[in-house]
């Protein structure tokens, strides 16, 4: 009797069999999950390598293109007004968002009671949910109204976009500097201002590093913020940021809605380079923030 | 000895204080004017855009939001097309990108290789690092055909006798490709924000599951799953909340059918924030124009309503989970 009772158990029964089947499909379906996301990137990058590798030349980064006045559409090649305005606008964007950027988080870090606290971090939350195109058009109303297109109406806008995010990543590096730290300079009797700029802030210069290149990646492949406020453009290259500048992003969407293949072409090439930019900056992000995690968190 | 230390402590601060306090006050009050700033940058915004849509609301009024048509010459518009083209695609993208993100995040938790994670991690996430411009000249010029030759024909031919599949459309551009655009887009933020949930699960949890003897499946369902039910829900609501301003890519490729509402999905629509992005070139007249910023405040409010739950969602959930261990 025993013995049977044995084989019972050791053979699987039904049930058993139809839990390991359901497990094994559903670790089946989890793991082409992960593969079509790959594969689509995968599609994606190769899309854009293949066709625009055969579009890049020399022309298209140091020629200027020409656009028709009244149509805007292009009529010539090169594409070097769109990548002078691109680093323009992101240039002087970078350069509004930082400082309040740091300002907001040291304030919310080291001066802001609980409550206040909460109410700033609810408000870059807000700031950052709010669609790009909605700030796009913000600014439209807020400058291009009054004073027409121009490139700093564009890199406000893009400032806009990037604020909250160089705010986030830095109050959140601030957050992991050792109150040990801050305790020890006071107690010196090293003033608050000069124990934040001179022993805290320092602390974190890898981390507001990180957060801003990741910021740059993210606001020089945007579109919607430009369309309104600094798309409207000469067809010489640009260094005056008090005109519309011509942008990236922009020649790449008013190239892909172009019936020309030529045009798709040179959309192809510029969306190339302006992933590699991204993917490269990204990858130097990631890099920077595993190098200041490891130094502030002692190798651990 | 306490108190007598306690005081002196005080008045030296006191006689000190008078020299240091200017630095601590000019960088608080520098510093609070930025977060001030940041505050009423948000307040501006609505007001700006609201002050914007001033002429059309006063025209069209809440008749805007079910008016179909966009007819600047006889000054008739309304936002009906965009309103169902944006919904359908957010939440059919919804719809698709869940199930897919959620099971990329067990991959990356549960059953991938060690060595596999960390590269599958950064390969997802530099899905999210492609600017939407790109992702939309893919969708226009790559995916629009091959959907357009081969998964619409397909689709209809299997599924045709609902209505959401019908004829399929040549150009390739449509509600459908919008959606298969926008899945793409959320994919990253939902599977990134499920992968930090379920590490967040407790191992004491998971391996009393196991030890039970229930299967891995059994363990994702009856354990990981109802512990991080709420953060799942807020991930989902922020990749909601992306799909519904996308503009940039869903313009490329949604077809700018902007007088129609069609329940076919392969037939083209417009959405609020496409909408606004293909007019950029100039409107015919001022009331268009403040059409296009009263379609941007429905664009706000949305965005406003949905950063406001996932916010809620997950405070609730920090203060469960936090009772829950504390």
């Amino acid at each position: 009797v025993s013995a049977t009772d044995f084989s019972t158990l050791q053979r699987p029964n039904d049930r058993l069999l139809r839990r390991r089947f359901v497990n094994r499909g559903m670790e089946v379906v989890a793991w082409a999950a992960a593969a079509t996301a790959v594969a689509i990137l995968g599609i994606v990058v190769w899309s854009v390598a293949k066709r625009g590798l055969s579009a890049l030349n020399l022309d298209l980064l140091t020629k200027s293109q020409a656009v028709n006045q009244f149509t805007l559409h292009p009529v010539s090649q090169g594409l070097a007004n769109a990548f002078v305005g691109t680093i323009i606008l992101v240039g002087i964007a970078t350069l509004m968002a930082l400082p309040v950027g740091i300002l907001v988080a040291i304030y919310v870090n080291e001066f802001a009671p609980k409550q206040i606290k909460n109410g700033v971090g609810l408000v870059l939350d807000v700031l950052n949910g709010i669609p790009a195109i909605v700030i796009g058009i913000f600014v439209f109303g807020l400058i291009v109204v009054g004073h027409g297109q121009s490139g700093y109406a564009g890199s406000f806008a893009l400032a806009v976009l990037m604020l909250p995010l160089v705010a986030r990543t830095t109050i959140e590096v601030l957050a992991l500097v050792p109150n040990s730290l801050r305790e020890a300079s006071l107690g010196l009797g090293i003033p608050r201002w000069r124990t934040t700029l001179g022993i805290v802030l320092p602390q974190t210069v890898g981390g507001i590093v990180t957060g801003t290149v990741l910021a740059v990646a993210r606001v020089a492949g945007e579109t919607a913020p430009l369309l309104f406020t600094s798309s409207i453009v000469g067809n010489q290259v640009d260094w005056n940021p008090a005109h519309a500048l011509f942008s990236v992003p922009v020649a790449i969407f008013e190239l892909s809605e172009s019936p020309d293949p030529a045009d798709h072409a040179r959309a192809w090439a510029a969306a190339l380079v302006l992933l590699l930019f991204i993917l490269f900056t990204s990858l130097t992000a990631r890099w920077l923030a595993d190098r200041s995690r490891r130094k502030i968190t002692g190798g651990r | 000895v306490s108190t007598l230390d306690a005081t002196g402590e005080a008045t030296r601060r006191s006689v000190t204080g008078r020299r240091v306090h200017l630095g601590d006050v000019v960088l608080q009050v520098v510093a609070g004017a930025a977060a001030l700033g940041a505050t009423i940058l948000v307040g501006l915004i609505a007001y700006k855009v609201i002050e914007g849509a001033r002429l059309s609301i006063s025209t069209f009024g809440l008749g805007f939001l079910t008016h179909i048509g966009w007819d600047p010459v006889h000054n008739e518009m309304g936002a009906a097309v965009m309103l169902f083209g944006t919904v359908v695609t957010s939440l059919g993208a919804l719809l698709l990108a869940t199930p897919l993100a959620i099971g990329i995040a067990l991959f990356l938790t549960e059953l991938a290789p060690r060595w596999i994670r960390g590269p599958v991690t950064a390969l997802v996430e530099t899905l999210a690092a492609i600017p939407s411009v790109v992702i939309g000249l893919w969708g226009i010029l790559v995916l629009g055909p091959l959907l357009a030759n081969h998964v619409m024909p397909a689709l209809h031919s299997a599924l045709g006798f609902i209505p959401l599949f019908g004829t399929p459309n040549p150009t390739g551009t449509g509600i459908f490709t919008a959606i298969v655009v926008l899945t793409i887009m959320i994919l990253p933020i939902v599977s990134s924000i499920s992968r930090e949930l379920f590490l967040g699960v407790p191992g004491e949890l998971k391996e009393g599951a196991l030890g039970l003897g229930v299967t891995r499946w059994e363990m994702v369902r009856g354990v990981m799953f109802p512990y991080t039910r709420g953060g799942i829900a807020a991930a989902m609501i922020l990749g909601l909340g992306r799909a519904l301003g996308e503009a940039i890519a869903v313009s490329q490729v949604i077809g700018g059918v902007d007088n129609l509402i069609s329940w076919n999905l392969f037939n083209g629509g417009d959405s609020l924030a496409a909408k606004i992005a293909n007019e950029f070139q100039g409107t015919s007249t001022n009331l268009e124009a403040s059409s296009l910023f009263y379609l941007a405040v429905i664009l706000l409010v949305f965005s406003l309503v949905v950063n406001l739950v996932a916010q809620w969602i997950v405070r609730r959930v920090a203060r469960k989970q936090g009772l829950a261990t504390g």
